[in-house]
């Protein structure tokens, strides 16, 4: 539902009848999107909307929010038994920024545990289920994030990115997501996973929608350095634009049908030529060794003492620890953690650790150079139609399937996940990647070629 | 190769029980992956490594005072607690 259609509804029956018939929806919603359900405080919410109290870009419109973003007294999971009671005394800043905005924040998202994952099946909650089809995978880490708008269970939401965590669920659930430029979002408040590499973006029905929820959580925050204090400001456009199909991306045969539909539509308008980017064939190894690497240093925090999963009993800190973090982990965490202590340990720096971020200087340097010629580039999101449930069982076989979205993380781009139509009645997303900054560029050519492709 | 002594001496670096049958778990699961990652051995190693992807650095602020978290804040969520303080385990074995 688009953020027009929800305040026609509102303006009709009122918001809190409004916010009622959708809390009743995600009641009986069998996708398990949400890990918690802020009925009370967004009906009260409501009624202060009623009652013209309620003021703000977002007033009254009800927004998911992942659950790995702080929300000040309200459960914050990561979807991991290691926060299963954890209430932060702090919001987020792009929290902060909804509520000045007057939203209402009808809930958390469920997602991959602390973000790790492509399926949403290692959630300590329980996979979220793909609205077009519950025996499919949502995708990840934002499955919840992106089922909601896709089921009507929520109007806007908020994911995060770290190496395609809003691209993939967006295109698995037949929605809009975006992964801003590194630094035009503020981190603060957002659990980290892996710093270097993520950033918390809007998912939506329309790219209006999309466009409005960037301009709310877009802009200054000192509280995270590497925010770049640039605000954004969705500007429409229309020009002719030179469009390079990244050759090292493609997908399997049911994906490229619809990818090659969308590049002839695209023809019509602007230029297309095909690029080769070949440091691609090292950017999903490199980004994983990254990605693992940060983990193992940001997980350290997890040790039963300031907050999060605790034994009853204190022991010596050695054993403490270790067991506190094998009952609180699961398994896809531990994987992630150990191999990032392994691949920083003595004698691996170098051959792991120190690569993989050359790797990332190349990447840097072929984006750049297609960015010389081209205004924007496209690929298919995901390589495949979203996974049954248990496909993605292999861990290695589950990371190669980022193989089309790591490289944009590793660049620190931005990149928008575009609902291009459905092949076997699933929907297929394309990606379409800028240079640093020019998320208005992205989002006008993603509003025109989103709109044509559903005509 | 990855060894069991491997894992149990990953498993240590960060600081996760495992059990015997965890560890042959991930040993196989390791093998797998980080001979994924040893296809990097391709990459020439005379290049600059990227730490950060903008040129920010020296983020500096004014010395001021903010506000912070009350004690009681910044102690609700842990489990062991005493005086006004949190509570660990012993760090002398």
């Amino acid at each position: 539902m688009r953020v027009t259609e929800w305040r026609e509804k509102v303006e009709t029956q009122g918001c809190y009848d409004a916010i009622s018939e959708m809390l009743e929806r995600i009641e009986k919603s069998k996708l398990n999107a949400y890990i918690t359900v802020c009925r009370d405080e967004a009906l009260k919410m409501a009624e202060k909307y009623d009652r013209g109290e309620l003021k703000g870009r977002l007033a009254g419109i009800p927004v998911a929010v992942k659950d790995n973003i702080s929300t000040k007294g309200i459960l914050t999971t990561c979807a991991s038994k290691m926060l299963s009671n954890y209430k932060p005394v702090f919001d987020a800043h792009v929290v902060e920024r909804l509520k000045a905005e007057g939203a209402i924040i009808i809930g958390k998202a469920n997602m991959d545990e602390f973000a790790m994952g492509t399926t949403t099946e290692t959630s300590y909650y329980g996979v979220v289920r793909n609205p077009y089809d519950l025996d499919r995978v949502a995708g990840g880490s934002s499955g919840g994030s992106a089922a909601v708008i896709a089921a009507d269970e929520a109007v806007l939401s908020l994911g995060s990115d770290t190496g395609g965590s809003i691209r993939c669920p967006a295109s698995f659930c037949g929605i809009y997501g975006l992964k801003p430029t590194y630094g035009l979002v503020s981190r603060y408040g957002l659990i980290p996973y892996a710093n270097s590499l993520e950033q918390i973006g809007p998912m939506a029905d329309c790219i209006d929608d999309l466009a409005l929820l960037l301009e709310v959580i877009a802009g200054k925050d000192r509280r995270d350095s590497t925010n770049s204090g640039k605000e954004f400001k969705f500007v429409p456009e229309d020009r002719k634009l030179k469009v390079g199909v990244i050759a090292e991306m493609g997908g399997n045969e049911d994906v490229m049908k619809r990818f090659s539909e969308a590049v002839e539509v695209i023809r019509e308008k602007h230029e297309v030529e095909e690029v080769s980017m070949p440091s691609f064939k090292y950017a999903l190894a490199a980004y994983y060794i990254i990605a693992m690497s940060e983990a193992s240093s940001n997980l350290a925090r997890y040790d039963g003492v300031r907050y999060g999963y605790a034994l009853e009993k204190l022991d010596s800190w050695r054993r403490y620890f270790s067991k506190v973090r094998a009952e609180g982990f699961g398994d896809e965490v531990k994987r992630r953690i150990m191999l990032g202590s392994y691949a920083l340990s003595a004698g691996y720096y170098g051959k792991y650790y120190l690569k993989a971020q050359k790797v990332r200087t190349l990447v840097i340097r072929d984006f750049k150079k297609a960015f010389e010629e081209f205004d924007v580039l496209i690929s298919p999101t995901m390589p495949s139609l979203p996974f049954k449930i248990g496909e993605l069982a292999d861990p290695l076989t589950m990371y190669k399937a980022d193989v089309n979205t790591v490289p944009i993380n590793l660049a620190g781009l931005p990149a928008l996940s575009v609902p291009i139509g459905f092949e076997k009645g699933l929907p297929v997303g394309l990606q379409v990647i800028g240079n640093y900054f020019s998320e208005n560029t992205l989002l006008n050519f993603g509003k025109w070629l989103g709109e044509r492709m559903q005509d | 190769m990855v060894s069991l002594e491997d894992v149990y001496h990953t498993a240590e670096l960060a600081k996760i029980e495992i059990t015997e049958g965890e560890a042959e778990k991930f040993r196989k699961e390791f093998e797998k992956i980080i001979d994924y990652f040893n296809i990097l051995d391709e990459v020439e190693e005379d290049i600059e490594p990227t730490f950060h992807v903008l040129p920010i650095t020296n983020v500096f602020r004014e010395d001021v005072e903010g506000e912070c978290l009350s004690q009681e804040e910044a102690l609700s969520n842990a489990k062991h607690k005493e005086d006004g303080h949190f509570k660990g385990p012993r760090v002398v074995e």
